[in-house]
């Protein structure tokens, strides 16, 4: 995007003096001052700190010890490497990475196509739908602690009303088995909305005279779902992945208040593995290594998949 | 309807996506509805099988909500005055004596200063910036962007750990200020990329008027352009403001008492032999409802505010 200037085309049409007081501050000096703050906001809050970490991953460091801290090389990052632990909370988050993106695109993608056939309210009932990715997930989260109560919880409840199993046969977050589908049915409940709300806007943004062309051509409605609409959508879809697939990698809150990482290490994602070694175990250092492994592994990951994304983008 | 259109989908198409569309809002809606309604109930009622869909609505979660209480003793029985407020009278329907005021109205208003002071800085520095990408030639401008934009990719909690080992060095662990610091950088991001996107669409014209009328580039800046954007501003600043409440991780890490936002303390709500629930839920409904009315308000804006800008109808 090339930007006009319009101090510059005015200063070509107008006397020198005028121009000399237009110009009396510099845009580029303005455009320092305006920037600058943030600029230097995020370099103290976000680029000083990632430095910190990445020269505490390689010391001994306990933050909550006097003792000096030691360098001791890459040690860190070859025990995390090779601990089993890791690439269980590994395996725990891309599983539940995997499942809410699965759900959450299946079920965003078929409620925008509903939406989109513009029954009469389905802006209303587009609002209501959107409700729960707004509210604070701590906080729904605990609550739905709650829903999963054997016996008394609504959720047992209304599986044992559909299906006749004992409600208090089974508990959601308490059983191995279980839980890490108790963690992706909350965070579907919550997400599929925004997958929604952003296939919607794909949707809309197809022309209707591509139906009509396709329609002359006698093209079948299937053909025409799969050739034109598919397509189409794919780009708003593989966005709303990414988003999706950078939040969820990063997931604490909720699945912190749901299972704590529990039962056992089955819902332990990454980030709460990471604040347990940080902010329980105290051994910054370590986790400071971990830190730096994980941002590494996430902005790699998109990187990769922006550049799959600009390409479907082009064609 | 006027003419046959090929794209316009058929009644009975219109009905069944209806149908199964508000099927499907009703079931999502129904954990939001058993907070409010859980938070009416009495003690007993929330626990009961098969879960109770009518009863008998009370106050005592609000009141368990915003109280301390202490179990009534024989001996006190007879010390004991008449209760003279309703909320009283509700404690002792329970066998129990409010002691004082919960910790809760004080969580809440952390949740306020902190919401609003975040949200205040991160508009008011974000406009500046947006408004220098959208107008002027800012060298390595793409750079900056994509810079501004990557410091939400990192977990919160590994940018925690030197975050806390910061505020405990300057003093700043558990106070107000290092969370509206903290909460300000992290929506700055935001409001940048959606601030320039709404800039983007103000067209240039306007401000060249203002320049030949003799305006200064400031002037023209605040005179021109923010009213011009104030729709858009103050979308944004609802999208700070929902990202700063809800907050948990951060919170929880970085504070743990004078600076505790609600977040962190609702699952911490404690009753006798386990959670109360009717007061967990009192205290969810309150912090909830602003958000939902916040969402009602903002339905156009949604989309481009949980995109960073990237789609926009």
């Amino acid at each position: 995007m090339s930007m006009k200037k319009p101090v510059d085309r005015i200063a070509k049409a107008t006397p020198p003096a005028f121009a000399n007081r237009v110009r009396a501050l510099s845009d580029r000096a303005i455009a320092w001052l305006f920037v600058g703050p943030s600029i230097v906001l995020l370099l103290a809050v976000n680029i000083f700190p990632l430095i910190w970490t990445i020269n505490l991953s390689f010391t001994n460091f306990k933050a909550n010890r006097l003792r000096d801290a030691e360098y001791i090389g890459l040690r860190n990052y070859e025990r995390i490497l090779t601990d089993v632990d890791t690439w269980q909370s590994m395996q725990a988050t891309a599983h539940f990475l995997f499942w809410t993106i699965f759900f959450q695109v299946l079920i965003g993608f078929a409620l925008a196509y509903l939406i989109n056939k513009k029954f009469k309210g389905n802006d209303l009932w587009t609002t209501i739908i959107v409700l729960p990715m707004m509210l604070s997930p701590a906080v729904v989260g605990n609550f739905w602690t709650f829903l999963y109560q054997p016996q008394i919880g609504l959720f047992n409840y209304v599986i044992e009303f559909f299906s006749g199993v004992d409600a208090s046969s089974f508990s959601m977050i308490g059983s191995v088995t279980l839980a890490p589908w108790a963690i992706v049915i909350v965070d579907t409940w919550m997400w599929t909305p925004f997958v929604m709300l952003i296939c919607l806007a794909g949707l809309r943004s197809i022309p209707d005279s591509i139906y009509e062309a396709a329609e002359c051509d006698r093209a079948s409605k299937w053909r025409q779902f799969w050739t034109l609409t598919v397509p189409m959508v794919l780009p708003f879809l593989m966005l709303a992945v990414l988003f999706r697939g950078i939040e969820n990698f990063k997931m604490f809150d909720l699945v912190v208040q749901l299972t704590g990482g529990g039962p056992g290490n089955t819902t332990l994602l990454t980030s709460i593995d990471l604040k347990r070694e940080a902010f329980e175990k105290w051994r910054t250092g370590y986790a400071s290594a971990y830190a730096v492994i994980l941002f590494v592994t996430v902005f790699g990951l998109a990187s990769i998949y922006v550049k799959a994304l600009n390409k479907v983008k082009e064609r | 309807m006027s003419g046959f259109s090929v794209t316009e989908p058929s009644k009975r198409q219109k009905w069944f996506a209806g149908v199964l569309v508000i099927t499907y809002a009703v079931v999502t809606l129904m954990p939001l509805l058993w907070i409010i309604a859980t938070g009416f109930k009495s003690a007993p009622d929330s626990i009961s099988y098969p879960p109770k869909v009518v009863f008998e609505p009370t106050l005592e979660g609000y009141v368990n909500l915003f109280t301390t209480r202490t179990r009534i003793t024989e001996n006190m029985r007879e010390t004991l005055k008449e209760p003279t407020t309703w909320y009283e009278q509700i404690a002792r329907d329970r066998g129990t004596v409010i002691a004082g005021p919960s910790r809760y109205g004080q969580r809440f208003l952390n949740s306020v200063i902190i919401g609003f002071g975040s949200t205040f800085l991160s508009i008011f520095f974000g406009t500046l910036a947006a408004y220098a990408f959208s107008r002027f030639k800012v060298p390595i401008k793409d750079d900056l962007l994509f810079f501004i934009l990557s410091t939400r990719m990192m977990p919160p909690i590994a940018v925690a750990i030197p975050i806390f080992l910061m505020f405990r060095q300057i003093g700043l662990n558990d106070t107000q200020l290092g969370m509206i610091l903290l909460y300000t950088a992290v929506n700055l991001s935001l409001s940048v990329w959606l601030l320039k996107g709404f800039i983007d669409e103000i067209p240039l014209e306007y401000e060249e008027a203002a320049l030949i009328d003799g305006y200064s580039r400031f002037q023209a800046f605040y005179k021109v352009v923010l009213p011009q954007a104030a729709t858009g501003i103050a979308s944004t600043a609802i999208f700070c403001l929902i990202f700063a409440w809800n907050e948990y991780a951060f919170a929880v890490l970085l504070t743990s008492g004078t600076a505790q936002t609600a977040p962190p303390f609702i699952p911490t709500i404690i009753g006798i032999g386990g959670q109360d629930w009717p007061a967990v839920a009192a205290g969810a409904t309150i912090f909830l409802i602003p958000v939902m009315i916040f969402t009602i308000l903002l339905r156009k804006h949604l989309l481009s505010g949980i995109t960073f800008g990237a789609v926009r109808k």
